[in-house]
């Protein structure tokens, strides 16, 4: 489903060129649970921009669904993001002022979807995320592990194959961040094509595969069996 | 419909901030529509003001005057304007009274007192044709306009400043050495356009033109039906003298001519006046601008976000519009109100000022208001949905 073809990116800052993505080629296919692993500055971010079309790749082909997204205007790749893409990030990028409920409806107002299906569909999204009571609430007046789960809530509100998420645990507690973790997981069991950026070994042994990025290149890329058995 | 929700939002989020730049658009609104309800209103007025006389006269006067350059093979010879001419004229069809007229300085003296007064050269018609009302005794007799009897009617002021309450009627005065026996005296009729009306003495315009040595008119004034067209009456008049004079050399000016020329004099004044409300308005509106290029520096997060979820760049742009839009039109909201509020206000102090609410500037101000709004959202918002969602996200 998602296939890198030595995707490079780089920046120019000054005199010097940062080559975050050097030639990466990848391959991961729809339901997989994928953990991207490197040191700071690895480039695991840009990769995660690049396949959710935010970021466009300098060289390299990425075919998305077999249609190659490299030469798609803005209006095609932002209908592809809203269709197919997930995001979830560390910091979680709630708008402060609008509610949970309001947070979740927002990618289906861009869709245009019609008030009353907006309303069912987020009571259902904010219930699966254990949020109901919580509704009305503002980013402010929610935990950290609140405002995850409401933002993961938001990442899958449009039915997405795939959920990418940068960090997801960075700001959170062991806690509530095992939360998070156990609700990413349980959309991955539902079919939901889950690739996670953290640096944190013991949370990315948990997933199936793991790739490991150094200086800009796929340093290693494993099947994991050891997995824990997770909710099915 | 629902991002304008969002943008709606947006802008309460912040409500000191929208509402002061807001007022900008509010103050500049408030201006347009006071300054151009004085505009209109003076404008109002000082037609009101013209019309007072009756709008179905007629003036001819002597000389052309030439609207596009004298042409120097054409010396002509003006003919003066006489009384057989005036004669002739008032015995058109569906002209109902003509009045010739002089008019000069003379000093009026009665017994010991004396006064420098406008004379006015006239006949019996003048009650008619200029609206006046005779308050005493009654207006010049129609005598032979070439033998008329040495009768003199007194103006309102000259009738105070020389007999203060009594009555002058049967009384003899003496104007430029000759002596006049009073017959009547005007009802105040107030100043047109500084002229008193009311410090004058009219006299049989025979005597005047005598009084000055002059031999033709200063000017005919005609009364006309009122059912008849103007152009008409014109063209009717202008054959009349044409035969008696050989060619063209007088000028006819119909009331309407004159209402259309000072109506469009007055209507500049109201749109110049009005200008410079629009200059507050203008300036409301770089407020409008510096607050939305500062909001979407603020918000470059929030751009990123929605365009992560999916949004097109059109849909940030229309979203940044909306939220200017909806800044100024709560502007030109207050404004109107304001506006009208302060107009209405200022007639009650001030009831010599003549102020009118006009309904189109209203509806201009607003309109421009919203697209002053609009244009100053433009730059702004583009700017934001040109951002690209990387960066955006980054800038946390
Ligand atoms: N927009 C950018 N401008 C300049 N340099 C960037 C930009 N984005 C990433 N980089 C650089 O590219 C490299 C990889 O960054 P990133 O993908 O964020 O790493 P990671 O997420 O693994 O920490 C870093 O050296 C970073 O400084
Ligand atoms: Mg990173």
């Amino acid at each position: 489903m998602i296939r890198l073809q030595d995707i490079s990116r780089h920046f120019v800052i000054g005199d010097n060129t940062v080559h975050a993505l050097d030639r990466v080629s990848l391959h991961i296919t729809a339901g997989e649970y994928v953990a991207v692993m490197g040191p700071s500055g690895s480039g695991k971010s840009t990769l995660l921009n690049v396949i959710g079309l935010l970021d466009r790749p300098d060289d390299g082909r990425y075919l998305l669904d077999g249609e190659d997204t490299t030469t798609m205007d803005e209006v095609r790749l932002a209908g592809f993001r809203r269709r197919h893409i997930g995001f979830v990030f560390q910091s979680f990028h709630l708008v402060p002022r609008l509610s949970a409920a309001a947070n979740v409806e927002l990618p289906m107002v861009l869709a245009g979807i019609p008030a009353e299906q907006r309303r069912r569909r987020t009571t259902a999204a904010l219930e699966a995320v254990g949020l109901t009571d919580r509704a009305g609430h503002r980013p402010e007046q929610l935990s950290g592990g609140q405002r995850q789960r409401v933002a993961v809530a938001r990442a899958t509100i449009m039915g997405p194959a795939v959920l990418l998420a940068d960090e997801p645990t960075g700001n959170l507690d062991t806690a509530s961040g095992m939360e998070v973790m156990a609700l990413l997981e349980t959309l991955n069991g539902d079919g939901l094509t889950l690739i996670l950026v953290t640096h944190d070994a013991s949370l990315g042994g948990r997933a199936r595969r793991m790739v490991k990025l150094l200086d800009g290149r796929v340093e290693s890329d494993e099947r994991l069996s050891t997995g824990p058995e997770s909710t099915p | 419909m629902d991002l304008t929700l969002y943008a709606a939002g947006a802008v309460a989020a912040q409500p000191l901030r929208a509402g002061l730049t807001a007022l900008g658009i509010a103050v500049g609104v408030a201006a347009v529509i006071l300054l151009t309800a004085i505009g209109e209103g003076v404008h109002r007025y000082v037609l009101a003001e013209f019309t007072q006389f009756g709008t179905n006269l007629l003036a001819i006067t002597p000389g052309k005057t030439q609207t596009f350059g004298v042409s120097g093979a054409m010396v002509s010879t003006t003919r003066p304007l006489s009384l057989e001419d005036a004669a002739a004229l008032a015995r058109l069809d569906g002209i109902t009274a003509a009045v010739p007229v002089i008019q000069g300085n003379a000093s009026v003296e009665f017994g010991e007192r004396g006064r420098r007064t406008t004379v006015l050269g006239v006949n019996h018609q003048v009650p008619a044709v200029w609206q006046l009302r005779v308050r005493m005794g009654r207006f010049l007799p129609a005598d032979d306009t070439g033998h008329p009897r040495a009768y003199a009617v007194l103006g309102a002021k000259l009738h105070r400043e020389l007999f203060g309450d009594h009555n002058p009627l049967g009384q003899r005065i003496r104007v430029g050495g000759e002596r006049y026996r009073i017959v009547g005296v005007m009802a105040p009729k107030g100043q047109l356009l500084g002229f008193d009306l009311d410090d004058t003495i009219y006299l049989p315009v025979a005597k005047v033109m005598a009084m000055f040595d002059r031999e033709g008119l200063m000017e005919v004034d005609l009364l006309y039906r009122p059912e008849m067209a103007s152009e008409a009456v014109a063209a009717a008049v202008r054959s009349t003298l044409m035969r008696r004079h050989g060619h063209e050399d007088f000028t006819i000016t119909t009331q309407d001519q004159m209402l259309e020329v000072l109506g469009s004099i007055l209507g500049i004044l109201t749109v110049a006046v009005g200008a410079l409300g629009g200059i507050s308005l203008l300036v409301g509106g770089v407020g409008i601008l510096t607050i939305m290029t500062i909001s979407v520096h603020e918000r470059t997060a929030e751009i990123g976000l929605l365009r992560a979820l999916g949004a097109r760049p059109n849909q940030i742009l229309a979203l940044f519009l909306a939220e200017s839009a909806a800044l100024s039109a709560a502007g030109g909201l207050a404004g109107l109100m304001a506006g009208t509020g302060l107009a209405r206000g200022l007639a009650v102090l001030v009831p010599k000022l003549p102020v009118h609410v006009a309904w189109e500037y209203l509806i201009l101000a607003a309109a421009l208001a919203v697209v002053i709004g609009l244009a100053a959202g433009v730059a702004p918002a583009a700017r934001a949905s040109r951002t690209p969602p990387v960066e955006a996200l980054r800038s946390e």
